[in-house]
């Protein structure tokens, strides 16, 4: 009964199995990414198409021209597009950056650390996160008022730190995987809490802050602040969708179109940090 | 990188206490959480007691917002019910849901993982996805869904999808189940690739017969932590919907069918510019949702036990 571990193989699904699955998962994610496919199709209809009663799904006559009118009708604005375009980038990169940063090293802390009151801490980090957000929008922007930070850069970014869903993530993770032991070794060979958080933590909780990247940079990409900017200049490019929506049913294809746009980025940082995330199995897998 | 390879320095170490170093980095993430969230939620808390139409200074009413609440608020009553029934099928289903799939999607091929676990993450990526559910089930005959009943003879005029109490709530509960699952679904599919892989190898010797134990008492005890924070961002999630009700149905919905307790916060603060009031739902629902996370603190406790053989 007893195999050896060179001969041992993990329990897998049959080959019929997998193509059951394999058939189940592709037709619900079919359905799932409809409104991604429904939103490509329709950027790229004819304004002729886009008011046809009933509405059809798929495009006749493709035309790019809701993607080329774009430019000119957010040129109309005091601020060129590439403006937004560098904003929302900037926006979502440092405050994302910052965010994975302060998270990780207070979850590090909550996790392996001996200070007194850290369980506590760490139950209000988890608690807070349940308490319905409107009713905190009029203190925060007093506060925001007294930072003096209304209408900067940093009324974006500042509040996006301590977000406290990327601390307990960062926090389970570390629990499971990171066993006290090998820190322990490494503390008897001299090395900085500083040191172990950049050399063993990060490296061994890879998937976690890959994960935390992708939402972190998809909230902040998509941040509508609630009348925290004024300044035209330091708008982000959500912001700018209703000045083409406000053009009514004739701009339907347009906005479609900077729909289409604004979900380019988080795609690319889903297929950079979700590969990132398998590289890492696949390596572990090796070692283990 | 020479300093990798340099000696312990223990002068540094002596001064530098370890608690000293994890306080230090425990600071940044600490004090700016004080700032934005616990300090606006005391604020809120406080305010409950308050009577406050944002324009005037608050006045302190006592307890008179909470016996408003629970004795003459009958719209509260329902938004209640409606929000508790939503959250009791939609949360665990969502649980359930969004770990089922990463376990199937997690033995392909790394190309086919990404692939799946992209079209299951897609309704994340499309900021306000819900509206393709609006164009399904539009109300008039042109909308996907009555046209497909109408044409097939299974119905004779079209429904009114979002505005009949019958349909209404089931519709969205889907909405919610498919649009909610992004961050339970993804963290769940790290979490299984942070399973050690020398367990599976342990169990097999230990005698796990099939993969339906190895994940019993393997892949889910080792998952706990992470279904852990998965189960508490389905309670956020499922207490939290509102905008996008209110988008579908409108507010308040026919009867009130479909309004949550999210939804008639906001009404109360926005349209009718009772701030203290709305705090003090926001303190209840608070409550509400404690309640639950010990529940669920409860359920998961129950995984990998080995009497449920």
């Amino acid at each position: 009964m007893s195999k050896s571990r060179s001969q041992y193989r993990r329990f897998t699904r049959s080959k019929a199995g997998n193509v059951m699955y394999f058939t189940i998962l592709i037709l619900a994610g079919a359905f799932s990414v409809l409104p991604l496919i429904y939103c490509v199709v329709t950027s790229f209809k004819p304004l002729d198409e886009l008011l046809i009663f009933p509405p059809q799904f798929f495009v006749r006559r493709p035309t790019l021209s809701n993607y080329l009118i774009l430019p000119s009708l957010l040129g109309k604005l005091q601020v060129p597009m590439s403006r937004y375009i560098f904003n929302s980038l900037f926006v979502a990169l440092v405050s994302t950056f910052c965010h994975i940063i302060a998270a990780s090293l207070a979850a590090f802390a909550f996790s392996k650390s001996k200070l007194k009151f850290k369980k506590l801490l760490f139950l209000l980090v988890q608690v807070m996160l349940l308490y319905n957000s409107y009713t905190l929008a009029v203190p925060q922007y007093l506060i925001f008022g007294k930072l003096n930070i209304i209408d900067t850069y940093l009324v974006y970014i500042l509040p996006a730190i301590p977000s406290a869903m990327g601390c307990f993530l960062m926090k389970q993770f570390i629990d499971v995987g990171v066993p006290d032991a090998l820190l322990e070794a490494a503390r008897i060979d001299g090395a900085s809490i500083f040191r172990v958080y950049w050399q063993i933590i990060m490296p061994m909780v890879k998937p976690a802050w890959m994960t935390l990247l992708l939402f972190s940079f998809r909230d902040m990409w998509s941040i509508v602040p609630a009348g925290t900017i004024f300044s035209e200049e330091l708008k982000t490019l959500p912001q700018v969708m209703s000045t083409v929506t406000a053009g009514g049913l004739a701009r339907t294809g347009s906005s479609m179109a900077l729909t289409v746009l604004l979900m380019i980025p988080p795609i690319v940082v889903y297929m950079f940090t979700q590969g990132n995330v398998i590289e890492t199995m696949s390596s572990s897998g090796i070692k283990e | 990188m020479t300093k990798a390879v340099k000696p312990a320095r223990p002068k540094i170490r002596r001064e530098m206490s370890e608690n000293t170093a994890y306080g230090i980095i425990l600071i940044p993430f600490l004090a700016l959480f004080f700032l934005f969230t616990v300090l606006p939620v005391l604020s809120s808390v406080v305010l409950s007691f308050f009577d406050y139409d944002m324009v005037s200074s608050p006045i302190f009413i006592g307890l008179d917002n909470y016996s408003r609440l629970f004795t003459g608020d009958t719209t509260f009553m329902t938004v209640f019910a409606n929000t508790l029934k939503f959250a009791v099928i939609t949360g665990p289903l969502g649980f359930l849901l969004s770990f089922v799939l990463a376990w199937m999607i997690n033995e392909f091929h790394p190309v086919v993982r990404t692939i799946l676990s992209f079209l299951f993450y897609a309704p994340a990526l499309v900021g306000n996805a819900y509206f393709i559910w609006q164009i399904l089930f539009s109300g008039d005959s042109f909308g996907y869904a009555n046209n497909f009943l109408i044409s097939f003879g299974l119905a004779t005029e079209p429904i009114q999808w979002f505005k009949n109490p019958e349909y209404n709530m089931t519709i969205i509960m889907i909405i919610q189940l498919w649009m909610g699952m992004g961050v339970s679904f993804l963290s769940n599919i790290a979490g299984l690739q942070n399973v050690n892989g020398e367990l599976y190898e342990a169990g097999a010797i230990d005698g796990i017969k099939s993969r339906w134990h190895e994940l019993w008492y393997i892949t889910l005890p080792s998952m706990k932590d992470i279904l852990f924070f998965s189960a508490i961002m389905q309670i956020q999630a499922v207490f939290s919907i509102g905008t996008v009700i209110t988008q579908l149905a409108g507010y308040p919905s026919v009867n009130n069918s479909v309004d949550t307790i999210v939804s008639y916060i906001s009404d109360v603060g926005t349209t009718r510019y009772e701030m203290g009031y709305a705090s003090t739902i926001s303190v209840i629902l608070f409550s509400v949702i404690l309640l639950f996370r010990y529940v669920v603190i409860a359920l998961l406790k129950l995984i990998g036990k080995s009497d449920s053989k």
